[in-house]
């Protein structure tokens, strides 16, 4: 299945990737490769299969709700690209 | 001492340390200066740990002087981790860009469990950028090349892992396998290396690409070797959900062990008309060997296995496409600057994935797309569900599959270029086992005409991984293949 120009700067979009316009032609014609290739699936009757979403089935496990000791506010600021009074520093989410 | 101590494999310098013939400080040296000598060539470390790895082996000696009798196996031997399991304190690339000069502030729980049982973690390995490829040549910090050619890959995605176990840099590695990647590298180098069933390991620590077929597994010179390795590191934890509380087989390996009883299924899918002439000869003459030790071998059919591949190339880039939008250039390493929030989202992203990453989450982003969604991640689970419930049939006939891990030994650098789907097919006699959630090990089993080795992969049913233990052990107690190691100058 072919994809356009188009689809690629959509998905690039949904997936927030800056791509080239080298890479915008390059991704099409590879995507659209692995595309026709997966298309193979179709042909599998699944009408009567549930979907598998995990290995096992297991109930979300549940832990008593206690305080338990965790990472402190400086060991994970130590993940921040730039610090602010012990915050991470961003740059400003609206205008 | 003349003999060269780190290239011994985990069981005997365990021996060895116990014995008190030689110290950990020795081993710790030992391994630091092969690795100086000779990673130069190969390239399988991204970082090493040296003064943190020299201090804890001198206070382990000083420990073990003053006389605990309590048996600890690994205590004070060299471990090396794959760059994508945290460890605290040093980096974790996961082979990109993106994580560049970053410092997880804890440890994952594998590598927490190893290193409570004494072993000193001597640096972080080489993988393909967020263990997406099977080469290891998608690494943003350089390729790692194989022992026994150079100018061919180590297979991947934990290529730097495998390659540093076979050229005895380490005794040990930890590796994690997500559609094959500690498996194909075993296979490419030459040496044992465990996929463990989904949920037997904890993913705690394990930065996640496809968290439904994600595990962490572990690489040595003998299926001995690496069930030390996963019987330290296994079982439940409460900080992964999908962590599967069931009970670890005790092992108790036997001489001249008897496989009589023992039902071996051999898949025909496994055997392709286009594979290696010498792959197939080998697995098939290791095969015969187990039937030589007493097991009952049969053909048997896994008839979904040709779908593996499509199935897999949905469901990993998938879950991959929602696991890495966590990277956004705010919450974790560099950030490139923009005009606005999306600007900075979008520069970052383009600017630091490397091509093989932004493929997969551009597919698994298109595969989950409004419109998409039901023809092709769903009919992939679906699929998904039939390759799983093709292995519960087989089990119901046989204890054991055997079959080749790779259709060809390792390639050459390079071969691939700028072909994605050829890569991709690369890995079709691993993914099932993912895709099942079952485990898998793979070993030595001879050579081609080139000098490459040539791996067999054993798979068990769920939590049976005991059992691959003991065939693989039988196996290289009958055999040498797993000794011979590569000449590196």
């Amino acid at each position: 299945m072919a994809i356009s120009l188009e689809d690629v700067e959509h998905i690039a979009n949904l997936a927030r990737i800056n791509l080239t316009e080298d890479e915008k032609f390059r991704f099409r014609e590879q995507l659209s490769a692995i595309l026709d290739y997966v298309a193979q699936l179709q042909k599998v009757d699944t009408t009567t299969v549930e979907p598998m979403a995990m290995v096992f089935k297991t109930d979300d496990p549940l832990r008593p709700d206690e305080v338990r000791p965790g990472l402190t506010t400086g060991e994970l600021l130590g993940a921040a690209d730039q610090v602010a009074r012990s915050q991470f520093k961003i740059p400003p989410v609206f205008e | 001492m003349i003999m060269d101590i780190s290239t011994l494999s985990l069981t005997q310098v365990s021996a060895l340390l116990q014995q008190g013939e030689i110290s950990s400080l020795d081993l710790t040296r030992a391994v630091l200066d092969r690795i100086a000598l000779i990673d130069d060539q190969l390239h399988a470390f991204l970082y090493l740990d040296t003064d943190r790895a020299l201090e804890q082996a001198e206070k382990i000696d000083r420990e073990r002087k003053k006389g605990s009798k309590i048996a600890k196996p690994l205590l004070g031997i060299p471990l090396a981790v794959k760059d994508v399991l945290a460890v605290k304190g040093m980096p974790c690339t996961c082979g990109s860009k993106i994580l560049e000069n970053y410092h997880p502030p804890y440890t994952a729980t594998a590598v927490r469990r190893l290193q409570d049982a004494g072993m000193i973690i001597i640096g972080k390995t080489n993988t393909d950028e967020f263990a997406m490829g099977s080469s290891t040549e998608n690494s943003a910090y350089g390729i790692t090349r194989n022992p026994w050619d150079a100018t061919r890959v180590p297979g991947g995605s934990s290529g730097g892992s495998a390659a540093a176990v076979a050229a005895r840099m380490v005794s040990a590695a930890l590796g994690t396998d997500t559609g094959g990647s500690v498996r194909q590298p075993a296979s490419f180098c030459g040496v044992t290396g465990l996929k463990p069933t989904y949920g037997r390991v904890s993913r705690y620590g394990l930065v996640a690409y496809g968290s439904s077929l994600d595990s962490c597994g572990a690489f040595g010179h003998s299926a001995r070797d690496v069930q030390m390795l996963f019987s330290a590191m296994a079982g439940h934890d409460p900080l992964d959900a999908t962590s599967q509380n069931v009970a670890i087989h005790s092992m108790d390996f036997t001489k001249n062990p008897d496989l009589r009883g023992v039902r071996i299924g051999v898949p025909r899918e496994y055997f392709l008309p286009g594979m290696q002439k010498d792959v197939e000869s080998k697995v098939r003459a290791a095969i015969e060997i187990f039937s030589e030790l007493g097991a009952q071998v049969k053909e048997v059919s896994l008839p979904h296995t040709e779908f593996a591949v499509p199935v897999y190339y949905l469901v990993a880039p998938a879950e991959a496409s929602a696991n890495l939008a966590r990277y956004d250039g705010i919450r974790f390493g560099p950030r490139l600057d923009g005009e606005n929030l999306w600007d900075v989202f979008t520069r970052t992203r383009g600017e630091k994935f490397g091509d093989e990453v932004t493929r997969r989450i551009m597919l698994g982003t298109y595969a989950l797309s409004a419109g998409y969604y039901d023809a092709y991640y769903g009919q992939a689970q679906k699929v998904r569900a039939l390759i799983k419930r093709d292995f519960e049939e087989v089990f119901k006939e046989v204890d054991t599959i055997a079959c080749p891990v790779a259709p060809t030994t390792a390639f050459k650098i390079g071969v691939h270029g700028d072909d994605p789907l050829a890569m991709y097919l690369e890995d079709i006699f691993t993914l099932p086992a993912n895709l099942a959630g079952i485990p898998g090990l793979a070993f030595p089993v001879g050579f081609d005409q080139e000098g490459l080795p040539v791996g067999m992969q054993l798979m068990g049913k769920h939590f049976d991984e005991s059992n691959l233990f003991k065939l693989a052990d039988a196996y290289q107690q009958v055999t040498d293949w797993h000794k011979r190691s590569p000449e590196l100058k």
